[in-house]
This record gives C-alpha cells, sequence and structure tokens, in this order.
C-alpha cells in the first residue's frame, strides 16, 4: 500500500480527529502530496478565504512513495492558502516526519477550523490526539520538539512544530520538521500558528507493506539508486560539496544578485562558498563543515552538518550554539549572504541556525533584510525603525543583532516579518521588493539567466527556483545545455520544468534526483508502488494537470496574468558590469509564448478545452 | 603569455601551489587552446563539465579544441555539481 488509503481530518474549532478514506478517483488523477492535497484545497477551501482564518485550511500530505524503500522517498508537503502570497502554497520538507506519518497508517492530515487554545496533535499509529501546547507557546521550534520528546520519552517521535516568529505573525514563517529541515516558504508555519496548533508529533509502527507489484519496486527502486550513485553530481558533487557548491558557479557566470538585486556579482561570494566551509578555521583548526548528512532512505546525502567558529563575536558567549547543527544551503547562504552584503560565513551560519531554531524561511528573511537594508541605505528608515541597529549591507554586526531581534520580538520584528511586499509599500517604496506575487526571490538573477525569470514569474507560489530549476539545464547543463541569455525554447523548457517537479512533488521523492533521474528513471518506480497507469506519458500528464490546478486555485483567489511579472528592476536596469553586462530580463518576449505552449488564451486564462484535455 | 586559472570543488587539487583559494596566475605557452590547457593540468574531459572563459561557457569538443586563449584570460573550471 503505497497509499495508506486513510486521511485523518481534525477540526480544530470542535477538537475532534476523524479517520476517512483518502479519495482514490482523485488519487488516480493528482498522485498524493502536492497534486493530491491541492486538490483536497481546491474542493474545500475557498479560495477568496483569509489565509489566516478558520476558514483556511492546513494539509500535512505525503506521496506514495514517502516511507518506501525507493531513494529519497521520505518528503511530506504542507499545503494551505499562503499569507505571504494570497496564492496556494505547497512547501516541501524532507527529513524523517514524512515517512513517520505514513509509518503510522496516514497518507495525509487535514487541519480545520482553529483550536482556542494553543494545541499539538499526538499520533502513535491510529491513537490519535489533540493535547494542550499552552507550556509550549512562547517556545522556539527546537524547544517545542525537545519539550515533546521529554514528555513522551520515545526518541523515534518525529516533531514537526513552528518556532516564535510564527506565533509572532511573521508571514515566511516555517514548519520544522526534525528541527533542522523546514518546510519553509510561503509562510504555511503563520497559518498553523493561526489555528493555535503548535506541533504534531507522530510515531508509527506500521510499516509500508502491499506495494502494487513488490517485485517490480525492488528492481525499479534498485536501479534508480544505481543511476544516483553512478552520476557524478549525485554521486559525488552534491554529498561532498552541497547545493552550496553553486555559489562560486553563479557568481562565475554573472547570475549571482547581490544587496537586495542592486548589483550583480558579489565580491565576498567566495568567502561564503561551500569550498570556504571545508577549509579548517584558525581558532580550532575545524572546518565549517562537520559532516554531510541525508533524509530518510536518500542515497544522495546533500544536507550540511555545521559548526560556528566557538570564537566568533555571534556565540563566543552562548556555547548553546557552539555544537553541530543544520548548516547554510546555497539559497539560504545567498539570501542571507550576498543578497545582505554579508560575507562571513560564521555570522551566516548562526543566522541560519536562528531561523532553524525559530522557524523562518530564510530565503524571504534575508531578502527581506536586504530591502530593508536598501531603505536604511536610502535613508527611508533610520535607527529610530530598526530599533538602534545601522542596517547597512555588509555588516554581519548589524545582521545578526537584528536576526536576534527579530527572534525576540524587538522593535523592527513585525516590520520585518511582513516581508519586502508590505515593507517597502509601507515606506513608500514598493520598488524596492524584490519579489513575484509577494514572494521573494532564491538566487538566481533573471537578467544574467532569462528562462529562470520566466520561471519566476509564473511559478504558482510567488517567486521559487524549485517550481521548475531551468537553473539545471540554463547553467550545469543537465540534461542538456541552453544559453544563459536566450529566450527561444524558454517557455518550453520552462513549462517542461514545472509539470515534471509537480509530479516529483507528488510522489514522495527529492527534487535533487533530477539531477540524474528523468522521468524514464521515476515513472517505473511509481508504477511498480501504485495501482493505475503511470506510464512516462501519464506521469507528465498529470504534472501538467496538478499545474493547471494550482493556477485555477490562484485564478479564483483573483489573480490575473498582471501578476506573472518580475520587478521593474530586473526588467529596466542593465546588469552594471561581468560576463552579463548589460542584461536585462527579457520577460515580454518569452511570456506570450509560454501561455501558447500551456494552452492558454493569451490573458493567461485556461480556456475550457485545455481543461478537458486535462480532465478538470 | 600569462593567463589565470580558477579551479573549484574537486579540481582544487590540480592546482599548483600557491596562496589564494582557487585562482593562479600561470604562464603558458602562446596562443595554447582551451582543450590543451585542460590536458596539461591533468583534468579530464569528464571532470572538466562547466568550463567558462571570463565568463562565459565553452562548450566541450570542438569548441574547445579550437578555443585559443590570449594574454590575460580568465579560465574557470568546474566538475559536475548542483544544487538549488
Ligand atoms: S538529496 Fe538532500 S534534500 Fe534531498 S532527500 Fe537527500 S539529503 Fe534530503
Amino acid at each position: 500500500m503505497s497509499w495508506t488509503r486513510k486521511i485523518l481530518r481534525v477540526n480544530l474549532s470542535k477538537g475532534s480527529c476523524t479517520s476517512e478514506p483518502l479519495n482514490m478517483e482523485w488519487a488516480k488523477l493528482y498522485l498524493g502530496q502536492r497534486g493530491l492535497a491541492s486538490k483536497y484545497l481546491s474542493e474545500e477551501v475557498d479560495p477568496a478565504c483569509d489565509p489566516l482564518g478558520p476558514d483556511n485550511k492546513l494539509i500535512m500530505a505525503t506521496g506514495p512513495l514517502t516511507g518506501t524503500m525507493a531513494s529519497t522517498a521520505g518528503r511530506y508537503s504542507v499545503i494551505t492558502k499562503g499569507p505571504l502570497t494570497g496564492a496556494i502554497a505547497c512547501s516541501n520538507s524532507g527529513g524523517f516526519f514524512g515517512a513517520e506519518l505514513k509509518f503510522a497508517g496516514w497518507d495525509m492530515i487535514i487541519f480545520e477550523g482553529k483550536s482556542d487554545k494553543p494545541v499539538y496533535l499526538l499520533i502513535q499509529d491510529d491513537n490519535v490526539e489533540l493535547k494542550s501546547a499552552e507550556h509550549m507557546w512562547g517556545k522556539t521550534a527546537w524547544e517545542a520538539d525537545d519539550i515533546i520528546h521529554a514528555t513522551h520519552q520515545d526518541p523515534q517521535m518525529r516533531v514537526a512544530c513552528i518556532g516564535r516568529t510564527a506565533e509572532n505573525g511573521c508571514l515566511y514563517a516555517a514548519v520544522m520538521n526534525d528541527k533542522h529541515r523546514a518546510a519553509g516558504r510561503s509562510g504555511v508555519g503563520t497559518v498553523m500558528a493561526s489555528k493555535n496548533l503548535k506541533a504534531v508529533a507522530v510515531r508509527g509502527t506500521q510499516g509500508i507493506g502491499n506495494v502494487d507489484d513488490a517485485e517490480a519496486f525492488m528492481s525499479a527502486t534498485g536501479d534508480g539508486k544505481a543511476v544516483l550513485a553512478e552520476n557524478a553530481v549525485t554521486g559525488q558533487g552534491l554529498p561532498a560539496y552541497g547545493t552550496q557548491v553553486l555559489m562560486n558557479v553563479i557568481n562565475g557566470v554573472g547570475g549571482l544578485p547581490a544587496r537586495n538585486m542592486r548589483d550583480v556579482g558579489f565580491e565576498g561570494a567566495e568567502n561564503i562558498s561551500a569550498e570556504a566551509m571545508a577549509e579548517p578555521r584558525k581558532s580550532d583548526g575545524k572546518p565549517n563543515l562537520t559532516t554531510n548528512g541525508a533524509c530518510f532512505g536518500c542515497t544522495i546525502a546533500c544536507g550540511r552538518i555545521s559548526t560556528v567558529d566557538p570564537t566568533h563575536f555571534s556565540v563566543k558567549d552562548k556555547p548553546q550554539y557552539q555544537g553541530n547543527s543544520g548548516g547554510l544551503e546555497y539559497e539560504a547562504a545567498w539570501a542571507l549572504g550576498a543578497d545582505t552584503g554579508v560575507d562571513d560565513l560564521d555570522a551566516l551560519t548562526y543566522v541560519n541556525f536562528l531561523c532553524n531554531e525559530d522557524g523562518m524561511d530564510p530565503i524571504s528573511y534575508g531578502a527581506t533584510v536586504a530591502a530593508a537594508m536598501e531603505l536604511f541605505e536610502e535613508g527611508v528608515i533610520g535607527t529610530k525603525e530598526t530599533g538602534g541597529v545601522e542596517l547597512r549591507f555588509g555588516s554581519a554586526e548589524a545582521f545578526v543583532a537584528i536576526t536576534e531581534q527579530m527572534c525576540n520580538g524587538g522593535e523592527f520584528s513585525a516590520d520585518l516579518g511582513m516581508g519586502s511586499k508590505r515593507l517597502t509599500e509601507k515606506y513608500g517604496k514598493p520598488e524596492l521588493s524584490m519579489s513575484v506575487k509577494g514572494q521573494e526571490f532564491p538566487a538566481y538573477d533573471p537578467r544574467g539567466i532569462q528562462g529562470i525569470g520566466l520561471n519566476y514569474a509564473t511559478s504558482n507560489r510567488g517567486a521559487c527556483h524549485l517550481r521548475g530549476y531551468t537553473i539545471a539545464s540554463e547553467v550545469l547543463g543537465i540534461p542538456v545545455k541552453t544559453e544563459l541569455n536566450d529566450t527561444d525554447g524558454k517557455p518550453e523548457l520552462v513549462k517542461a520544468f514545472q509539470d515534471a517537479t509537480a509530479l516529483v512533488d507528488s510522489a514522495g521523492l527529492c527534487i535533487f534526483t533530477t539531477f540524474a533521474w528523468g522521468m524514464d528513471n521515476i515513472a517505473p518506480q511509481i508504477d511498480a508502488a501504485c495501482e493505475g497507469d503511470w506510464s512516462v506519458e501519464n506521469c507528465l500528464e498529470t504534472g501538467e494537470r496538478i499545474w493547471n490546478m494550482e493556477r485555477l486555485f490562484n485564478e479564483a483567489a483573483g489573480f490575473t496574468a498582471d501578476d506573472d511579472k518580475l520587478p521593474r528592476r530586473l526588467l529596466e536596469e542593465a546588469i552594471k558590469d561581468g560576463p552579463t553586462k548589460g542584461q536585462v530580463n527579457r520577460l515580454g518576449e518569452m511570456l506570450p509564448k509560454y501561455y501558447e505552449v500551456r494552452g492558454w488564451t493569451a490573458d493567461g486564462k485556461i480556456p475550457e478545452e485545455t481543461r478537458q484535455r486535462l480532465s478538470l | 603569455m600569462n593567463i589565470n586559472i580558477e579551479f573549484y570543488a574537486s579540481l582544487m587539487k590540480y592546482l599548483p601551489p600557491g596562496k589564494s583559494r582557487f585562482r593562479r596566475e600561470v604562464s603558458v605557452e602562446d596562443d595554447i587552446t582551451l582543450s590543451r590547457l585542460i590536458t596539461q593540468f591533468h583534468i579530464s574531459e569528464a571532470e572538466a563539465h562547466l568550463v567558462l572563459v571570463n565568463g562565459h561557457f565553452v562548450n566541450c569538443g570542438e569548441d574547445r579544441d579550437q578555443r585559443k586563449l590570449v594574454e590575460g584570460d580568465t579560465i574557470s573550471i568546474w566538475p559536475p555539481v548542483a544544487g538549488g
């Protein structure tokens, strides 16, 4: 049973927990996790609802492969209407929580309503109970995790919870699981806080059985693992250097934005790169990177386990931050580093620890601080607003101080917690928000790399690299190299990446497998595990169906083609120097063609014909 | 003539001794091709996955065989890597 065929519905207003059968008709059309939970959300929630009101729902969903022996199959997603964007939100996380939920016998949990008082959900197989979390409210995500483990005395229990930033209303708060893994983007943690739900603790002992064709599954997953092991990227590059190896690559090709995307190219990039993380430091001879780490069942192991230099100003009086913890990944290192102009590796590692401890998306957080730094440098805000912090680009001291303030709910935290769009609007400078649909950009400049700009503009959850990672092709040559500055062929490329990703995110697998796996490696694993036809063609069509369904949700929430856009800075302010000098993003050349290849109207609507083709 | 080489990630081991993290100024024969330079530093074709000259990609095969380097060029090389 790749699907357990059981969902848990938790009504927080009533305090009830009920089991119901999974809608198998929908499962055959939307697979699981991102796709299937988005279907439930679309059917059950009014897209126009207030994302932080009791009418919004929050779904934690696994894929049919989650918890199985397929490589990387430990993923789960949190699906809801996002408060940062007002669009559909789906944030994917690794670690061990997703697999444990499956072992407890549940495909997904749907949270509805709002509890009067803080609660947490305890799941031990079929025994499900809402318990008081009043003693945990006001605690960090790490403290909450520790309290739950101390209470239940089960080291195998897995916890997903929120930190203080979510409770304080930060619009990009994450749901943290296993302490260091995050369903990070779009403010899914803020929705959890709005329901007075502090944590979900789960222990499952039922394992996974009855995959549709066990023999074919053994063989397909074994073949998949061999491909990952033999591939130079997934077998060597990612385990050794992690995603952070990109810092110098993207800087080298002229695609690394810096200082709120005012510049492209960051002179401090090498100091915060994967290579720098591996160098022994002067104080204790140890490198920042202690070792790599893996999520459940993963044979790639790209995770970073790091320490901060114990003599560094940020932690020297704080022994609790001197040990090993989740280290910098590329997107976080960019947003916290290049985008704020800070090239102090230890300061960034410490800030990253704090983002994990208090549950914040480091991309939106770093980019919002970057926007605030530009406001500060332009004299629009001053130390009166920032609680005395000289918030200038490049200052590690200021960045550490403002982050501690953010986590503790200090003076400037309410402003920073709004995200860059609302922050810059508040101070009359909306053009300084580097975001799409209200969500901040990750680490690739659309002026230097054209296709990723189209992906950002059309992403259903606002600016996001993980909706369609065209960087694989445009920079890394996977599966084939395309030219960075070409717009020809990019609409087709973006669509292909977006659809394939939607499918992978619905299966329970990690997207990093696709550096080595094509759909011809993935489809046989799904097909063997699940009943129904999961041929390559059907998998791709399912991905396309999911993408269109998400778009329909957003349309009903009030989004139009006018929201498929990039900030003026990226369309008009040309790159000042480096290999991509003179370039801007040419979205206008790509967007009409993108609508066409998607089978949409010229104004970005999904016509009846396309809906019918995709059974929508 | 003098050019700059930058070898990253697992290719750092091919850098001649020097101070900077990735970068060395080296002296090479005039008109050396990119392919020849890569071989000269014992980097295999499979390892030289991403190759930039002054920040611009040069594809594997003929493009690298034909590309003549000039004084002051910066050549950056990565093995197969990815992230995101
Ligand atoms: S590749 Fe990295 S993020 Fe993906 S499952 Fe493995 S360790 Fe986790």
